[in-house]
């Protein structure tokens, strides 16, 4: 298959607010880069020629400067170069030593071709792996026409090591590959289906892995990329429509992220935007992975299985039953089950002793259970119980600070938490800053000057109650406020103990900065 | 320990509660000893357990509460019983007067990680159900540490301070679980430091826990335990 319309240079740099919480600023991009960092910015290089800065990788504008033009560049960092490469007539290399356009160090150099096209490949879309075993740079290259092929490189220059070497065919019926590495796997990202037809782009990145660099890479099926395969890496979903041309943003401590253009996102006029989301690792498979989307959740201690609270009493969700009376007492021994306990003690299911009689149905018109043999105790309340009010049980909270704890989920009021995007504070690649209160309220959880947690009464926007939401490779996720009042660390919300949560350096090899943020 | 369990503990002759929780002394077993886990300490100071664990505590008889809910405990544990109730260091065999009802604080070691409280009321003869245990320790350092927790466990609810200051409290009917409350961070000071409980016990089962961690989340085992010596 061919895409005519790969070779349209996409020149108009889009300025586009953001609706959601896809990337901010000038994202308009096509066919882009892996995103690189460059001190301490975030480049990323298109189609056309020039590229987009970001400080934080949330909001970005343009101003990346690529000489050369053509389509479809990339990226990488190797030593004190960045070396970049394009195409035009066939396969480009240059280097850089940095990519700020401000530095005296700044300017390409060695503009050489590395790879042409021929009846078999379309020489275009260059992508680049630094073996982390050997140290040995590969290009990987080509489109719908023949193959998609891998040639070694000198890390130093971005020459051929054998100009007149054979490259590697390593896979067939697709476009804008990538490659990486994982736990002793060569994986190939190649995007499949047609691009630049906006919202009727099906654009898709699929991925097959293999033992050896040069391949044979294999999907789940196992079935060879260059016959065609490719297990599902990113599809369309939602708004955003024909996601391509993968890049790796590897941020360290187990946080993946991958950059790729949707060819259009509905919500910013179906335009080709640039996007950053997480790359999970499932059974030795990468997928990818959700950028945080506002609600309501429970947010769960992996480390615990308990979940984040606001220190204060509970009110069972459905208010506390009458119990029958009997039993109890100073030292008093009780009868055993069917005696029942003393008035508003709970039992050990987690409700309440109900009165009324066994063997009965509900009364209350709703989803209620008919008693069976049990009955009694646990034969509910009948009806549906409404979720609790949190205006009339926050009635009874501290107007001040509270703390902050962790306790068994129980649906309360006190547990679930608003996850809302803040506007112009700032983000992190993928997203912006969010928010973090009690459902219904404007209690805020916040960083206190000792740098432990405390929830406040309200949220004021400063950085100590901004926090950034990133999904981990193993789909849970981490939290971790914008700053620590009187500290420079970089601190994640972590578990201590089964039921209290604090502050902690994050370390990849451990559950205790690891959450799940979960529907309640 | 939950309530249904409790119940069905507690309908259960002492028998069976004998052999459900491996008691060992029967009421009015000697003073030397408590059940299978507790003694009467031996030594002036007794250093951490292997994992930091404080096994050495001093502690009164129980007192009738009600409620095991977060408020219902801190109004308890609020509550005046006996004069110098947050302050005493009291030795063992002395004795308080709560209400029109005399008790005794009983210094005991453990051999293991908790504290078990109840061997030592069914020693004692005392009521488990919906009481409040008082309990202290002294805990001497031989520098200033800062920056450590109190980690905590406890069947049911408790509530503990350091030196005073009210740092840790757990709710709710609930079993032992180590390190289940972790207090933010503190410093102990160089030599004594007056660690102080109250348990609140359901029904069935009590016992607690507690230990100090340091910055890194490893226990604090250079310390030694002493009971009654200082501030009489």
């Amino acid at each position: 298959m061919i895409n005519p319309m790969k070779f349209v240079l996409l020149t108009a740099i889009l300025t586009l607010a953001s609706s959601a919480y896809a990337l901010d600023g000038q994202i308009g991009i096509h066919d882009p880069s892996t995103v690189i960092q460059c001190d301490g910015k975030f480049y990323v290089f298109g189609t056309g020629g020039g590229g987009l800065i970001s400080d934080d990788g949330w909001t970005w504008r343009g101003g990346a400067v690529r000489p050369g033009g053509g389509v479809a560049p990339d990226v990488i960092h190797i030593g004190d170069r960045y070396i970049v490469a394009y195409a035009g007539t066939g396969v480009h290399t240059m280097w850089t030593k940095t990519l700020d356009t401000n530095s005296p160090d700044f300017g390409f150099k060695d503009d050489t071709v590395v790879a042409t096209s021929d009846l078999d490949c379309n020489a275009i879309d260059p992508a680049f792996l630094l073996d982390p075993g050997d140290g040995k740079l590969w290009m990987s290259y080509g489109s719908y026409i023949g193959f998609i092929r891998l040639v070694q490189l000198d890390p130093k220059t971005g020459k051929r090591v054998d100009p007149n070497g054979t490259p590697y065919n390593i896979a067939v019926n697709c476009e804008a590959s990538a490659m990486m590495f994982h736990d002793g796997w060569y994986y190939l990202l190649a995007t499949h289906g047609s691009c630049c037809r906006g919202s009727d782009s099906g654009y898709n990145i699929r991925v097959g892995r293999a033992t050896a660099v040069t391949g044979p890479f294999l999907d789940n099926m196992g079935v060879d990329m260059i016959e065609g395969g490719g297990k599902l890496f990113v599809g369309s979903n939602g708004r955003d429509i024909g996601p391509g041309h993968f890049g790796l943003l590897d941020l360290g401590d187990g946080v993946q992220k991958f950059s790729c253009h949707y060819e259009a996102d509905l919500d910013r006029g179906g335009a080709s935007v640039l996007d950053l989301r997480p790359v999970l690792w499932k059974d030795g498979w990468p997928e990818a992975g959700e950028n945080m989307k506002g609600g309501t959740y429970e947010i769960q201690s992996v480390r615990t299985g308990t979940s984040l609270e606001l220190a204060v009493e509970g009110v069972p969700v459905g208010g506390r039953r009458p119990l029958r009376g009997g039993g109890g007492g100073f030292g008093g021994r009780r009868g055993g089950p069917g005696a029942g306990v003393a008035a508003g003690e709970t039992n050990a299911a987690g409700g309440q002793i109900a009165v009324g009689e066994p063997g009965g149905t509900n009364a209350a018109g709703g989803r209620g259970v008919r008693r069976g043999g049990g009955g009694g105790m646990f034969a509910g309340q009948g009806g549906v119980i409404p979720p609790q009010d949190v205006a009339q049980v926050s009635t009874n909270w501290p107007a001040g600070n509270v703390d902050l704890r962790l306790a068994n989920y129980l649906c309360q009021a006190q547990q679930k938490w608003a996850i809302t995007a803040v506007t112009n504070s700032g983000g992190y690649p993928g997203s912006p800053y969010f928010k973090i209160t009690i459902a219904g309220t404007d209690r805020a959880l916040a960083v206190s000057e000792d740098a432990e947690l405390v929830a406040l009464p309200a949220f004021s926007g400063g950085p100590e109650q901004l926090w950034r939401i990133e999904q981990l490779t193993d789909g849970t996720w981490r939290i971790m406020p914008k700053s620590v009042p009187n500290s420079k660390d970089a601190l994640a919300l972590s578990a201590i103990g089964s039921s209290f949560a604090t502050l902690g350096k994050f370390d990849p090899t451990s559950d205790m900065q690891r959450w799940l943020i979960r529907a309640p | 320990m939950n309530t249904l369990r409790a119940i069905l503990l507690q309908a259960s002759s002492v028998l069976a509660a004998t052999v459900l929780f491996g008691i060992a002394a029967p009421p009015g077993a000697s003073a030397q000893s408590y059940g299978s886990t507790l003694t009467q300490p031996a030594s002036p100071t007794k250093a951490p357990g292997p994992d930091g664990f404080l096994q050495r505590w001093i502690i009164l008889d129980p007192i009738h509460v009600n409620g095991v809910t977060q408020n219902a405990v801190q109004a308890a544990v609020k509550t005046n019983y006996f004069p110098g109730q947050f302050t005493v260091i009291p030795r063992d065999g002395d004795k308080v007067t709560v209400g029109d009802v005399e008790l005794i604080w009983h210094a005991v070691d453990t051999k293991n990680y908790n504290v078990n409280l109840y061997h030592l009321v069914h020693a004692l003869n005392k009521p488990f159900t919906n009481v409040l245990f008082w309990a202290v320790t002294i805990v001497n350092c031989p520098e200033e540490m800062r920056d450590v927790r109190l980690a905590i466990g406890s069947n049911d609810a408790s509530v503990w301070w350091v030196n005073g200051q009210e740092v840790i409290g757990i709710y709710g009917d609930r079993q032992t679980v180590i390190d289940d409350g972790v207090s933010k961070k503190l410093t102990l000071n160089k030599g004594p430091n007056v660690i102080r409980c109250a348990v609140h016990n359901q029904g069935g089962a009590t016992d607690f826990c507690a230990r100090f961690l340091d910055a890194q989340n490893k226990p604090v085992k250079n310390l030694s335990l002493s009971l009654g010596d200082i501030g009489k």
